[in-house]
């Protein structure tokens, strides 16, 4: 269970941090009035949805780290027989690092005010999700007609799901980038595309890291740090 | 005293809350079905929430009778008496306690205790709602799948939940478990965002953290944990459904069932058991924070009293959220994990001992020289408090590997977390509907009715599970559909088993007296006025009773104090609402 642990603990350091911002340790009976140090939300729709965003993040992030628990885990027992990775996963890799890229762009393009620059990297994130999404589909024919079924080990059921359940994190990213550019075609001006656009670059980024981290740990790079890991607590 | 400044002090402005941001309903079916309103969609949350509760109810009739009257009741066989175990306790943890809490009390009380409009995501709150309707209808339809709902006991640990001898296991019953389970933790993960958000962003101007209502605070922390904790659960019951359906064998280790080889190797049920109880032990304070959250405010309003130690209880809040999380698998000792691992384990468990400690000694220090009013909702306060603190200190001995061994398989178990986790949580989740059930009808319910149902539950209670302690010293083990005859089981123990099951019959028809109070009230209920307790925190400050969608009319409040000015030297009332202005004589003498 140590990467669900190491996971819990940056996000303990974090809410400890935010909560020394938060006057923990003022004394709310002493203070009256409308405390001084209440900043007013400008916007409260897109901040709301930023605090959103990031809370969900974490959610998404422990239910990753809890699978890589597992997989840590279950690796260690002797019928274990890894996966030999399918190289189209290296081309799916570069995909969806190019669409990262590209709603960077987007993002960069929205707060400038640029519409066509919006509307290409907008389009071109898209695409190349579609084509990383693909690819994985193509890794699991692969697979599957080399012999190696989801249900023959242990190594194999943990790549479909592993791989599976973040391509359909994905594919929701792609449903809210989808009504994005349906918007921006239908006139929407930069400047009120800029909190969805960020919102998707955002999500967009932390699902880079994800599948980031978990080829590392399906290619087996990461077994020193589950070494340690499974060291903290198994 | 302490000098305080008191520049600020005055009314300010109003904040500029748009109103439009709201949807409004135009017809009876945005209204009062597919409502966006974060309270009709709190009662929607109660109602259904309410109604599993009952169905558990039976089932644990159901239970006692086969327990207190072996062999007499014919149509109760062993698989059908596992498969009442089994969804008593996954109903009543999950599809009511959590349910009610986060869903229900948390939709209801923090976007009007913090000041704000509604929840800052209303579709997908309502979303919430009914994606956990469905959960609820999936699970009881497992009741009509072929082979019944699933027997493999609330934890549904395998390789047993999933094989042929188990009921369900090899039929519907566990499928539809697993799937029900995901589509509610998909929902509540909608529901969760909503409550954590709002907190977050939106308060009304003055409401800082620290003047936050412990109410909040305790659902807050709560939905925060139950965030990243049920992905435990989830990744859980995808495995399981993988071996269950798919024939993986992440859980599954080699196996032979009823003579025959499966195809199935190397899995590790221990794995299963981490993932669950990841989930599990945090549960516990998913569903205790807001609870202790609910009867702090109870305690300090119908003891007229501020809540001592406000700073310190926040503080132990947040802390027995974080530690829950490092202590999970003091439910596996007897898995034979290492032994050190135990020690490690039982060290964390009794830590957490010291910040409720601290909580428990904070409330009779606020009821200390209180002017206690001992009225429905505080009689459930109190109980709370006792059934907290005995449930708690037998936790303190199931927290110690050597004493949990022997104990481990017995009804001490059983005693020792229905006292925590079933009475206190349910005693508070009562007081919190008799204070707050004028505020969201305008009715009061019936006093009478409301102390019979307070007595009859609280000294039953007691009457079920002290006994249950007992038996479980004796040796009498938990799971066993019947004792039989057992050298170390005297008779006196089969004739205890009776007794507690009659009060077990009798302590669940009053709870139809409660819900018979809820119908009437509705109609025959004094009408309480907006703030029939004379409370201060913002719920009951608003313009109309029951609160329209919206809340607050034109503007919304601003917060001028901490929730607990109750009697405050020198104030004309002996309570200073949150958004009253500020008035010389009272500053800074409130503190306790």
């Amino acid at each position: 269970m140590g990467s669900i642990l190491v996971f819990l603990t940056g996000l303990l350091i974090v809410a400890i941090w935010w909560l020394s911002r938060q006057g923990v340790l003022s004394k709310p009976w002493l203070e009256q009035g409308v405390a001084v140090d209440f900043t007013e939300k400008s916007d409260l729709s897109s901040s709301a949805a930023r605090t959103g965003l990031a809370v969900f993040l974490a959610v998404v992030g422990s239910l990753f780290a809890l699978f890589l628990s597992a997989y840590a885990l279950r690796m260690q027992l002797p019928d274990w027989r890894d996966v030999p990775l399918p190289a189209i996963l290296w081309l799916n890799t570069g995909m969806l690092i190019l669409s990262s890229v590209a709603l960077q762009g987007a993002r960069k393009a929205a707060r400038e005010g640029e519409e066509d620059a919006l509307k290409l990297g907008l389009l071109a994130a898209g695409v190349t999700a579609l084509a990383f999404l693909s690819g994985q589909l193509l890794a699991w024919r692969q697979l599957n007609a080399e012999g190696y079924l989801l249900a023959s080990n242990s190594a194999n059921a943990f790549f479909y799901v592993l791989t599976g359940i973040h391509g359909l994190h994905l594919l929701g990213g792609l449903i809210a980038l989808g009504r994005t550019i349906l918007r921006a075609w239908r006139g929407t001006t930069p400047e009120r595309l800029q909190i969805s656009v960020g919102l998707c670059a955002t999500y967009w980024h932390f699902m880079l890291l994800v599948w980031l981290v978990l080829l590392s740990v399906l290619a087996g790079w990461a077994g020193n740090v589950i070494d340690i890991c499974r060291q903290i607590l198994s | 005293m302490t000098d305080v400044p008191l520049g600020h002090v005055g009314p300010a402005p109003a904040a500029d809350v748009e109103d439009v941001e709201l949807y409004h309903p135009h017809s009876w079916i945005t209204k009062y079905v597919f409502s966006q309103d974060a309270k009709v969609i709190a009662i929607q949350y109660s109602l259904t929430a309410l109604s599993v509760g009952l169905i558990a109810l039976v089932l644990s009739w159901l239970m006692r009778l086969q327990l207190g009257f072996p062999g007499v009741f014919t149509f109760i066989d062993a698989n059908a008496y596992y498969q009442f175990i089994t969804m008593h306790g996954m109903m009543m943890v999950v599809y009511v306690l959590t349910a009610l809490f986060l869903g229900g009390f948390g939709n209801y009380l923090i976007p009007l205790m913090v000041g704000a409009r509604d929840m800052v995501f209303p579709y997908v709150n309502m979303l919430s709602f009914w994606i956990y309707f469905l959960a609820v209808l999936i699970l009881v339809a497992s009741f009509f799948a072929p082979g019944g709902p699933t027997g493999a006991g609330w934890t549904l640990y395998p390789p047993q939940a999933i094989l042929s001898g188990t009921p369900g296991g090899q039929d519907w019953g566990i499928i539809l478990m697993l799937v029900s389970l995901m589509v509610f933790i998909i929902g509540f993960t909608m529901g969760g965002l909503n409550y954590v958000v709002t907190v977050l962003q939106g308060r009304a101007r003055g409401m800082t953290l620290m003047r936050m209502p412990l109410t909040v605070w305790g659902i807050f922390t709560a939905s925060f944990m139950a965030l990243l904790a049920f992905p435990a659960l989830f990744v859980g019951a995808v495995m399981m459904l993988f071996d269950r359906a798919l024939g993986t064998s992440f859980f599954m280790p080699a196996i032979v069932e009823m003579g025959q080889t499966l195809d199935r190797n190397g899995g590790s049920p221990l794995l299963f058991q981490h993932l669950f109880w990841f989930f599990g032990h945090p549960e516990v304070y998913i569903v205790a924070l807001p609870a202790f959250g609910i009867v702090s405010d109870l305690i300090s309003t119908h003891a007229r009293r501020n809540i001592f130690g406000y700073r310190m209880m926040v503080w132990a809040l947040l802390a027995i959220g974080a530690l829950s999380f490092v202590v999970w698998a003091h439910h596996m000792y007897v898995s034979g994990m290492n032994p050190y691992f135990g020690f490690f384990f039982a060290t964390t468990t009794l830590i957490i001992a010291i910040p409720t400690a601290i909580k428990v000694y904070n409330w009779v220090l606020t009821l200390w020289r209180g002017d206690i009013h001992l009225n429905v909702p505080m009689l459930f306060a109190l109980a709370f408090i006792v059934t907290f603190l005995n449930g708690g200190l037998t936790g303190l001995f199931l927290g110690n590997v050597v004493v949990d061994v022997p104990l481990s398989d017995t009804m001490f178990v059983v005693a020792h977390f229905h006292m925590v986790m079933g009475v206190a949580p349910i005693l508070v989740i009562f007081g919190a509907i008799y204070h707050w059930y004028p505020k969201v009808t305008g009715r009061m319910l019936d006093d009478t009715l409301g102390k019979i149902h307070f007595w009859v539950t609280f000294l039953g209670a007691y009457l079920i599970f002290f006994p249950m302690h007992y038996l479980g010293l004796m040796g009498v083990p938990r799971r066993y559909y019947e004792i039989g005859e057992m050298s170390f089981v005297p008779l006196s123990a089969h004739t205890l088993n009776a007794f507690i099951t009659i009060v077990a019959l009798i302590v669940g028809a009053v709870q139809l007296l409660f819900v018979f109070n809820l119908f009437w009230s509705l109609r025959h209920g004094r009408a309480s006025g907006g703030n029939p307790w004379r409370a201060t925190t913002l719920e009951w400050q608003t313009p109309e009773t029951p609160p329209p969608h919206g809340n607050w009319g034109k503007e919304v409040p601003t917060v001028y104090r901490w929730a607990y000015d109750y009697s405050v030297p020198g104030a004309a009332e002996d309570y200073i609402p949150q958004n009253q202005p500020g008035t010389q004589s009272s500053a800074g003498m409130s503190h306790g």
